[in-house]
């Protein structure tokens, strides 16, 4: 089983379509990866998909790096 | 042309005149379709009439757990959805000196909120697939105003301003948002009006007619079809020329 900081990254390079070197765990979607803001919550739709997980608003809107994600996924994941 | 074989449509308030013969147009091109309303029977002979493959999603859009549940339903029923009509719409005339805040609010929360809501709701699925058409039924009355309707042209010229954000932040998503705003139309609707309404609308049509539901219809299937691809954000008035703007 692949872990979840690999899913994740793996999930941001293909809906970026960004770099995979640049992908790094401390990399901002907008401003390090192009995202832009309608990106990051397409971001969090395919995280929930991926992770059978639900990402509510106020949380989803914390969610600015790829640590932050892979974190919370890794909090709220069973 | 046009040709909508596939695609899954929505309409709202598909009993109505018009929504009737939005459903049944987009059916005409290929469209399976979904209608929403509240009086069953209506809706069961709107879908009986369809060519094609026909669903009824009975709905209260007034109801806010009804109406969070439509979409994944229209999804559910359909295997998809790619077109959205919201067509739904009520009126509570009266001067606004004499018009009460529950007039107001019915108006309000049927024509803009509710429309809001599923184009919220409609966006997940078509953010994801990068393609689908919002297609708003608003009235010339939200951009010309009419005495007795201020509840009723404000929820329609709210839902020209909903759609042209909404156009703007989805538009690199293939998503399309757009109004049709018919001007004055042969339904149940315009029947309501007094006498002295329709005589100062007629005035000012220069067709000299009142309009056809096919003819709302048949705007709507344009901007839900691949051909209008790159028209988004804009309102396509069909008055007959009572209004250029």
């Amino acid at each position: 089983m692949t872990d979840v900081a690999e899913r994740v990254k793996k999930i941001v390079v293909e809906h970026l379509g960004a770099d995979e070197a640049k992908v790094t765990e401390n990399a901002s979607f907008i401003d390090d990866l192009g995202a832009d803001s309608l990106d990051t919550v397409e971001l969090v739709m395919a995280f929930e998909e991926e992770f059978g997980c639900e990402i509510p608003d106020d949380a989803a809107e914390k969610i600015l790096t790829v640590k932050d994600a892979i974190d919370y996924i890794k909090e709220h994941s069973a | 042309m046009f040709d909508l074989g596939g695609k899954k449509a929505l309409v709202t308030g598909g009993s109505g005149g018009i929504g009737a013969e939005i459903a049944r147009a987009l059916s005409a091109r290929g469209a399976v379709v979904a209608i929403t309303g509240t009086r069953m029977a209506a809706l069961e002979e709107v879908v009986a009439s369809l060519p094609g493959e026909g669903h009824i999603l009975p709905c209260d859009l007034s109801d806010p757990a009804a109406l969070d549940g439509l979409i994944p339903a229209a999804e559910a029923a359909m295997g998809g959805l790619d077109i959205l009509v919201n067509n739904a719409g009520i009126t509570r005339d009266t001067l606004a000196m004499r018009m009460k805040d529950a007039d107001w609010d019915a108006v309000i929360d049927v024509n803009l909120s509710a429309a809001f809501r599923l184009t919220r709701a409609a966006l997940k699925p078509m953010v994801k697939a990068r393609r689908g058409r919002i297609i708003q039924i608003t009235s010339i009355v939200g951009v010309t105003g009419n005495p007795g309707q201020a509840n009723y042209a404000a929820s329609k010229a709210g839902l020209i301003g909903m759609s042209k954000s909404v156009a703007s932040e989805v538009a690199a998503r293939g998503i399309t948002v757009n109004c049709v705003a018919p001007g004055f139309i042969t339904t149940a609707m315009t029947d309501k009006l007094t006498d002295e309404q329709k005589k100062t609308m007629a005035e000012r049509i220069p067709a000299g007619r009142m309009g056809e539901p096919a003819e709302i219809a048949a705007a709507v299937v344009y901007l839900a079809s691949d051909e209008a691809a790159y028209v988004t954000g804009q309102t396509l008035h069909v008055n007959g020329g009572m209004a250029m703007i």
